[in-house]
């Protein structure tokens, strides 16, 4: 299937000795300057870029503690270096969170420490290079800022951020990445990451609206840009058309008819996704975030709700506020925003939607956390929400639940690989190889119970594992998402 | 005054002096950086008491560190919780009359200076033998383990080896501390053992021991988990925003 081999699943998880460089050939695609421009960025590696870079850097750790405290705390304990689901899956010694951290480090003593300006062979500190910076290229697109060696560092050293640090600063001196940047692009210009435009947005949920009536004989509406509607959904633009995330959309779409709730997605705000965090650039991050709040004020909404999106969940509940906000102008009585299994899980608790379990059973299921919701979020008012709260309404919708290893899951969830700016097929190696974590320990429910599909609340891990799951000898459509099974099992009509 | 006498009074000032002002430096530099967005690594706490505690809950158990490696865990707290103990019984050569509580734990000073060691080489094995950790470490790394293991020792040694006339020491500290210098005991091995000390004292705001303020700094152990505006939690009118992105929206 490829020029890679995919590793082995074991029948118990291995850390695998050291072996250097093995994916330093691993890269993707350089931004074009049509892609870097839109952004603010240099169309290509400027002149003086050794000097652009290290300003970067001396800014960065002052406008960011956690660089700051990040960049000195670390002992070398080597906690960290078996957690990271890249290394796991490669052996290449530089995918160990603390080998990528020093990456960035080393050149960071160099120029900022005492120790790495007069003693630099005594600390390892160097001078950044076009050796080191290619090495930053290649393995800083080899973190999915999935958030796992923050769990388990003794300081909660969190390596995605200073991955997003290193990319910013790469991105500063005219070195960007391709999917990353022509995408945030596509949403500047057109409003979301696939460049649906709006005559093909609304075509598209027309045909759904369709289906949905052809599946149950009942009108369910799929409103865009409806001025005045309660609740503004936004989520990621996969949702209009990918498998099987669509079938998450028609989920929501049913789960608010029978509510009863006036709800409206917007062309303007067409896509949940905020790849500006992936590339570290608040900036960026929070022009993107923006046309949720230009979106909620023109369409005179009450609330925002949004789709199964992982990393947009994290943007959307940690730094909507932040970035957008004041939310003042929206109905006290919510958080803004909320997660669309917040709103399904407190409609089922209410007793307002009937489900019918046996309607999916067809399917033994388990669920995968998808990292910035398990690492970098919260749903409901309790820690750990995230996890119970998706569970609940799993079980409320099946028959037939198992979960993973408990050392695979909640906030020690593997990142399915394709997280972070990753999901690109000029990195399907290290997609594939760093989906094999989670393949293992779904292995062992798959053979234990007889797993035979995987829910997800991610558009990014669907994905993913649509395109890697058949690498591991898995089907490419045992990946559903949550709302599919709220979809298999309501009962329509039921409320009015 | 005698020559060692001088050479030391003037080594601690000074070691007193970078260690104090070094420390003041970084906490200050920490402490003035801002932290712009919440991210706290979930699940986390959603009120401060509870931030409090889970900060208790690393500094005096290591919380993560069990989690996340057993190993490194039991020599990591054995090496830090034996230093804590020698530590406050150091506490005798700096205070008169000598606190009660220090007092009473002097027996364990031993105990704990042994368990000191055996973390150290536990800590040190590890960084030789597992290809992981010997990859990642530096020459520092190493050289860090070396020193505390000499302190150790050599403090060890003094209570097996040579016995150094402790009052006159004390006299030499609480003399350095009052301005009243008084000579200090010639002792090849308390000299050596007080310039590993000092040493380790000038080093520590330079190096990897700023972990030890730094870990109260860490954004994601330190912040409270409530960045939405929620009922209750945090209204919709009130958000954390750095100053300088504040900037932005102007």
């Amino acid at each position: 299937m490829a020029d890679f081999e995919t590793p082995e699943l074991k029948e118990y998880p291995v850390i695998p000795l050291i072996h250097e460089g093995v994916m330093a050939h691993s890269k993707p695609f350089i931004a074009k300057e049509q892609f870097q421009e839109p952004l603010g960025f240099p169309g290509e590696l400027v002149d003086n870029w050794q000097q652009v870079a290290y300003d970067k850097m001396e800014e960065l750790t002052g406008k960011y503690r956690s660089l700051a405290v990040f960049l000195d705390s670390c002992v070398k304990c080597g906690a960290c270096t078996d957690k990271c689901h890249y290394y796991l899956g490669t052996s290449d010694p530089k995918n160990m969170p603390v080998a990528r951290q020093d990456l960035f480090r080393k050149v960071y003593r160099r120029k900022f420490t005492f120790a790495g300006k007069y003693f630099p062979k005594l600390v390892g500190a160097v001078d950044l290079t076009r050796e080191v910076l290619d090495d930053w290229y290649s393995y800083f697109h080899q973190c999915s800022q999935c958030r796992r060696c923050s769990v388990y560092c003794p300081y909660g050293i969190d390596t995605a951020e200073i991955s997003m640090a290193a990319r910013e600063v790469m991105d500063t001196i005219g070195v960007g990445q391709k999917y990353c940047n022509e995408i945030i692009g596509k949403v500047f210009k057109i409003g979301n990451n696939l460049g649906l435009p709006e005559p093909a947005l609304a075509n598209t949920l027309e045909g759904l609206e369709e289906d949905i009536e052809d599946e149950t004989g009942v009108k369910v509406r799929l409103p865009l840009d409806e001025k005045g509607a309660d609740v503004l959904v936004v989520t990621p633009s996969a949702d209009f058309f990918a498998e099987p995330h669509v079938d998450g959309l028609m989920g929501y779409a049913k789960v608010f008819h029978e509510a009863g709730l006036s709800w409206t997605l917007s062309s303007h705000a067409s896509e949940a996704a905020n790849f500006g965090m992936f590339i570290g650039s608040y900036e960026n991050m929070r022009k993107l975030s923006l046309r949720v709040r230009e979106a909620a004020l023109d369409l005179g909404v009450k609330r925002i709700i949004f789709g199964e999106c992982g990393h947009a969940w994290r943007v959307a509940y940690s730094f909507l506020n932040t970035l957008a906000g004041p939310f003042d102008f929206l109905d006290p009585n919510y958080p803004v925003p909320q997660h669309i299994l917040e709103f399904t899980h407190d409609l089922i608790q209410r007793g307002g939607i009937t489900l019918d379990k046996s309607a999916n059973d067809d399917m033994r299921l388990t669920f995968h956390d998808s990292c910035n919701i398990a690492r970098a979020s919260r749903m409901g008012s309790k820690p750990g929400g995230q996890f119970t709260i998706p569970r609940e309404v799993i079980k409320a919708s099946c028959n037939h639940f198992f979960d993973m290893p408990q050392d695979t899951i909640h906030d020690a969830t593997y990142c399915c690989g394709g997280g972070g700016g990753l999901l690109t097929d000029d990195l399907m190696e290290i997609r594939v190889k760093g989906a094999m974590p989670r393949m293992e320990a779904l292995k062992h429910v798959v053979e234990e119970h007889g797993v035979t599909h995987m829910a997800a609340i991610c558009a990014i891990c669907k994905s993913q594992f649509a395109k890697v799951m058949p690498y591991y000898g898995f089907q490419m459509d045992s990946i559903v998402s949550v709302h599919q099974l709220v979809s298999n099992a309501i009962v329509m009509g039921n409320k009015q | 005054m005698p020559f060692w006498t001088i050479v030391y009074a003037l080594l601690f000032y000074t070691a007193t002096a970078l260690l104090v002002g070094g420390l003041a430096y970084k906490i200050r530099q920490y402490a003035k950086t801002p932290a712009p967005l919440k991210i706290p690594t979930t699940p986390a706490p959603v009120t401060r008491q509870g931030v409090v505690l889970r900060m208790f809950r690393e500094v005096a158990f290591f919380e993560s560190l069990f989690r996340s490696n057993k190993w490194i865990w039991v020599f990591g707290y054995l090496f830090h919780f034996g230093m804590f103990l020698v530590l406050a019984r150091h506490l005798r050569y700096f205070t008169n009359p000598v606190w009660t509580w220090v007092d009473l734990i002097q027996p364990f000073g031993l105990y704990a200076a042994f368990a000191m060691v055996a973390g150290l080489a536990g800590l040190w094995a590890r960084r030789v033998l597992v290809d992981r950790v010997r990859y990642i470490s530096a020459l520092s790394d190493h050289l860090m383990l070396a020193l505390l293991m000499a302190i150790a020792l050599t403090g060890l040694g003094m209570d097996y080896i040579t016995h150094t006339d402790i009052v006159a020491l004390k006299a030499f500290f609480l003399g350095l501390m009052y301005f009243n210098w008084q000579p200090i005991p010639e002792d090849p091995l308390l000299l050596v053992h007080l310039g590993l000390v000092a040493t380790l004292m000038i080093i520590f705001p330079v190096s990897k021991l700023l972990h030890a303020p730094g870990v109260f700094f860490s954004p994601t152990r330190n912040q409270v988990d409530n960045p939405r505006a929620e009922p209750g939690l945090r209204a919709h009118d009130s958000r954390h925003i750095a100053p300088w992105a504040a900037e932005l929206e102007k």
